[in-house]
């Protein structure tokens, strides 16, 4: 089928299966491969994407529920040149380290900061309850969202 | 091994009714499919048995919440951030909302649907406690028409439930007002965010003010094939006072009344306990 939606302010059209998932048509159709993925059963978070302004596990939505709506993904939050105050916040506190992580890291950081511009520790566990990281222990990465929101503010 | 993807079929009905239509012209031929966090995690390991979908996401009619004097229906389509931010919710049926908070985590929250949650008939869903203990009826929709039915009767065996080919979950009802004086809710799992339930116990109770228990509610999740009213503990509580052979006693009536199983979360001795362990926490709690 068919799909035509946005992806970083951009139309996109793509030719698809419509159970295809989200993730791979990023990857495979549009070589957004900012995106990734990890265990593929929504308990990792390393493939959340923002759909509708809404964090979403790009692994378990089909793509032809995807119609119409608007995709951003880490190479729509900021360039190399220009990064998102939330990606400069991870890089100053350590928040990456292997880097499989991090772009559902950032957008899960996205989401919690626009529901909650000022979230305290507890709120920011929450907040990125879903995503896993093996490498930094997550402290390094709560700071990164702390000093995101103090930046943001 | 993955699921080959093209061997899938989904359609996209313009209405509510094109869905009922399509469901029942040939019943069986279609399986609706809503935010898909249960389907697609399935999908994903190969099986998936049923090919055909109808993506039924859009529909409007099945993502209101309607607050009405006596009762609040809240269509299957809900997902549980919007159980989460109803206030109506969040003020009266406050399980529900511990329900959905636990569920997975944010990016699960925003998309999985309280009808989802319920037609994917597991007995460790997170939400089916509470229903079961606020007594909810279930809403279910053909083109023939709708049929109520209390929650506490849907579920009959494992994955298996009253729910035709023909219909889909319209909504859930919840009664307002039903005097309960106490409320609790208590999932056991490895970790508070994305872990699927070991034991699940969601209770509520009216006691008087002599400490007697007027009537209880008791919701159990992952200790049955199916998501349990445990009547037969309720039974015994009816009217007793609030005194430690009493707790025994019920205690032991809720042991013999599940039937708890050794899988990959838990096992069955630890779920008796546990199980135990909660009805009495809550028991405990009626005192005050």
């Amino acid at each position: 089928m068919k799909v035509e939606f946005k992806l970083n302010g951009q139309d996109v059209s793509v030719e698809a299966p419509p159970m295809k998932r989200l993730l791979d048509v990023l990857r495979e159709e549009l070589s957004a491969t900012g995106t990734k993925e990890g265990c593929g059963e929504g308990e990792c978070g390393a493939c959340s994407v923002m759909m509708d302004q809404v964090l979403v596990n790009s692994c378990l939505v089909p793509i032809s529920q995807c119609s119409g709506v608007d995709i951003l993904t880490v190479e729509g939050l900021g360039t190399t040149e220009d990064l998102h105050p939330i990606q400069q916040s991870f890089l100053e506190c350590g928040g990456a380290q292997c880097g499989i992580c991090t772009p559902g890291m950032l957008m899960a950081s996205l989401e919690l900061l626009n529901r909650n511009p000022n979230p305290n520790e507890a709120q920011i566990r929450e907040g990125l309850a879903g995503n896993l990281c093996r490498c930094t222990g997550y402290m390094k990465i709560f700071d990164s969202v702390k000093k995101a929101a103090e930046v943001l503010k | 091994m993955r699921a080959f993807v093209p061997d899938y079929e989904m359609k996209t009905p313009e209405s509510l009714n094109e869905t009922l239509q399509l469901l029942a012209r040939q019943p069986g031929e279609w399986k609706v499919f809503a935010g898909g966090t249960d389907l697609m995690v399935v999908f994903e390991t190969g099986k998936l048995a049923h090919k055909k979908y109808l993506n039924i996401n859009g529909i409007k009619e099945l993502k209101e919440i309607a607050v009405n004097e006596e009762d609040v229906m809240i269509g299957a389509g809900c997902t549980y951030r919007q159980i989460q931010e109803n206030p109506v919710i969040r003020q009266e049926f406050p399980m529900l909302v511990d329900a959905a908070k636990l569920t997975g985590a944010v990016a699960i929250q925003n998309r999985g649907t309280i009808g989802g949650n319920i037609a994917n008939m597991s007995p460790a869903a997170d939400s089916p406690p509470a229903l079961l203990a606020y007594d909810a009826d279930i809403i279910l929709l053909s083109i023939k028409g709708y049929r109520v039915l209390s929650y506490k009767y849907f579920h009959q065996a494992y994955k298996q439930a009253d729910l035709r080919p023909s219909e889909i979950i319209m909504a859930v009802r919840l009664k307002r007002n039903q005097g309960m004086t106490h409320d609790y809710y208590r999932k056991v799992g490895t970790r508070s965010a994305q872990a699927i339930s070991k034991v699940c116990l969601a209770a509520t109770a009216s006691v008087s003010r002599s400490q007697r228990i007027e009537w209880v509610h008791l919701g159990i999740g992952s200790v049955a094939a199916i998501p349990l009213r445990a009547v037969r503990t309720e039974h015994f509580l009816f009217q007793k006072s609030l005194t430690p052979e009493v707790f025994n006693e019920a205690r032991k009536t809720l042991l013999a009344e599940i039937t708890p199983i050794d899988d990959i979360r838990s096992d069955a001795v630890y779920r008796q306990e546990v199980a135990g362990n909660l009805l009495t926490e809550f028991l405990e709690s009626l005192k005050s």
